[in-house]
């Protein structure tokens, strides 16, 4: 673990005008819809560029204030892909709702949430002023854990199946995955666990050849993981959570001991596991063949796990080419699912490569960020949570655009701040915020605490050093 | 739709994807300059153009009357690490809340403590375990310490620059 101290500045100034610039490139991705469709500008487009325009000025006052000096330019970019996300799923609804008229619109629902996701992300930067307040929850978040994936296995009034997924519960107004969420608590018991318990699990251990084995009670918590994402896949029949739990504590242990061992262990603990799933279960199967063989008619027209789905994106994908067929000039709504999973793909047709292209970076970006504050941070919590964080979104990128590409099975994993789904925008907010209070805790300039029985001052030592600070913070 | 109408919507369109990389590039350019400041350890002092540009470099100048400016770990897990000394004290040890958190089995939590008075910095040891030598001398009470005198705690050896 090492430590890259970047000079103290504060560069909210940058970050207000990258804001802007990420809002003209939201606003204007919902502008260029309604054009492409010959939709007036309606409710719709003023809700939007409202909700999205006020609620992320509000972050980055809240920022000014709470968070001087983090990182200046996360939330730009989730500002525009949240925003490209609002505009594309807009776009299908005037498709859905041309074809049929009593289709209801998915996106005004979409911005009620992305406000709900910003306010949450808000308050969460108001309540916690420092990341490792966290790491006293390091248990409570295992239990919380534990209790987020086991609600939708709860009988129906509570627990939903859809589509053969049991990954939703009922709340008043809608539907919510619990997973989203579970997925951060998870993380931070990870972070927890493995910052208190490193050294343990690097010293103990026998070392056979250039692999030094872990001890077999070091492996509880491995193990623990494993059963967590097999149990998903068993009992959820939700293969993408699955994938995305097991990879998040694989990063973590090896971020925390770099150790190979540990991950060829994981890999053949997981390899067992997709093989036992492979034989006990169609629906894997099913993934797997209509991944392999997507233009055979027979699996094609099949139903279900059928590679329809997957085939009409990537007709999209070709269809859009290079430069794409313009926002609402394509026919992104043959595609089932268009606007949560296959967003990409819907995007894809409609932006082309180019447009593709410059979201992937976006997304870089926003984990090179993320990673870059783990390096910066002091403390090995922070470190381990900012890099499990960051990570489950570059998985998540990565298994949802490998999948609509047919480079790996599909998945119904989100993409991060585009899909439908206010359960994955509010899990991504709160990850956005705990990334740039990692971050702040990473660039602030060095103060250490004023310590009791300060031996050159006199007692009345506390104001006389928080004055001192903020002479300087005044300077700057 | 007419031709001139059909125009617009094509250089509308070709304008967004133009806009998407505004948007990224803009972005990376903010990264390169962020990467960049870094490199100010290195290279001393700033030349009058770099002040120009970044005024902050003059406003960094360490408190009056300390001569040492910076802290720079030069052995142990953590060497290279270099940290601005500020006019506050700096706690050394493997609290979370230290200013430079030691991954060393030698030290003790709270382990020792740098701070400035007058003109100097002192480094006191806060009860510690092991020890904390100054020059090779275990300290018994508050020192001051001279610019590229080694301060050892642990496996770690920090020393202060001018």
């Amino acid at each position: 673990m090492s430590d890259v101290l970047t000079a103290p500045r504060s560069r909210r100034n940058i970050e207000l005008v990258l804001l802007l610039l990420a809002l003209v490139v939201a606003i204007g991705a919902n502008f260029l819809a309604n054009l492409g469709r010959n939709e007036p500008l309606g409710d719709y487009f003023w809700s939007q560029a409202l909700t999205l325009g006020l609620m992320s000025l509000f972050l980055h006052i809240v920022l000014r204030f709470r968070a001087k000096y983090a990182d200046p330019v996360i939330l730009p970019i989730v500002t525009a892909l949240n925003g490209i996300g609002l505009a594309m799923i807009h776009r299908l609804d005037l498709s859905a709702v041309s074809v049929n008229p009593d289709f209801t619109p998915v996106a005004p629902q979409q911005v009620m949430w992305t406000a709900v996701a910003i306010g949450a992300a808000a308050i969460l930067l108001l309540v916690f002023r420092d990341h490792r307040i966290l790491r006293r929850f390091t248990y409570t978040s295992l239990i919380v854990s534990a209790v987020l994936l086991l609600l939708p296995l709860m009988p129906p009034p509570l627990g939903l199946e859809i589509n053969g997924a049991r990954i939703w519960i009922s709340v008043g107004f809608g539907t919510f995955q619990p997973g989203e969420i579970a997925k951060i608590t998870l993380a931070i018991f990870f972070a927890g666990y493995l910052s208190t318990n490193r050294d343990l699990i690097l010293l103990a251990g026998k070392k056979i050849g250039p692999l030094q084995l872990p001890r077999f009670r070091d492996l509880a918590p491995m193990a623990a993981a494993w059963v967590v994402s097999i149990g998903v896949l068993i009992f959820q029949r939700d293969l993408g959570s699955s994938i995305l739990f097991f990879g998040l504590f694989m990063v973590m242990i090896y971020v925390a001991t770099s150790r190979v061992s540990w991950v060829l262990i994981g890999l053949a603990m997981i390899a067992g596991g997709v093989f036992v799933a492979l034989e006990l279960f169609s629906h894997v199967a099913l993934r797997f063949d209509s991944w392999i063989n997507a233009f055979d008619p027979d699996v094609y027209n099949r139903s279900p796990g059928g590679s329809g789905q997957v085939v009409q994106g990537l007709f999209g994908l070709a269809d859009g080419g290079l430069l794409g067929t313009g926002l609402g000039g394509g026919r992104p709504d043959l595609v089932t699912y268009a606007n949560s999973d296959m967003i990409i793909a819907a995007l894809g047709e409609e932006l082309g490569l180019i447009g593709v292209v410059a979201i992937v970076m976006l997304y870089v970006i926003l984990v090179s960020r993320g990673i870059r504050a783990a390096l910066g941070t002091k403390d090995g919590f922070g470190k381990l949570l900012a890099c499990g964080l960051s990570f489950t979104i570059a998985l998540q990128c990565f298994v949802v655009i490998g999948g609509i590409t047919r480079l790996i099975p599909l998945t119904g994993l989100t993409t991060p701040f585009m899909s439908a789904g206010g359960s994955s925008l509010l899990a991504n907010w709160l990850i956005v915020a705990l990334l740039l209070l990692i971050s702040e805790t990473a660039r602030r300039p060095v103060t250490s605490t004023p310590m009791k029985n300060s031996f050159p001052e006199p007692v009345g030592v506390t104001g006389k050093i928080s004055r001192t600070r903020e002479a300087r913070e005044g300077n700057r | 739709m007419t031709d001139a109408g059909e125009l617009t919507v094509t250089l509308l369109r070709f304008g967004f994807l133009l806009l998407l990389w505004v948007l990224v590039l803009s972005t990376v350019g903010a990264l390169r300059r962020d990467l960049v400041v870094g490199r100010r350890n290195k290279v001393g002092t700033p030349t009058a153009r770099e002040i120009r540009r970044n005024p902050d470099l003059v406003e960094q100048a360490p408190p009056a009357r300390t001569t040492a400016r910076q802290l720079v770990v030069t052995e142990g897990p953590l060497t290279g690490t270099v940290l601005e000394l500020a006019a506050s004290p700096i706690l050394l040890g493997r609290a979370q809340e230290s200013s430079i958190v030691l991954e060393d089995d030698y030290a003790s939590g709270r382990h020792a403590r740098l701070f400035p008075q007058g003109s100097r910095w002192f480094v006191e040891d806060l009860g510690s375990t092991n020890g904390t030598y100054l020059a090779g001398q275990q300290l018994t009470r508050a020192l001051p310490v001279e610019p590229g005198v080694p301060i050892r705690i642990g496996k770690t050896v920090i020393e202060l620059r001018p």
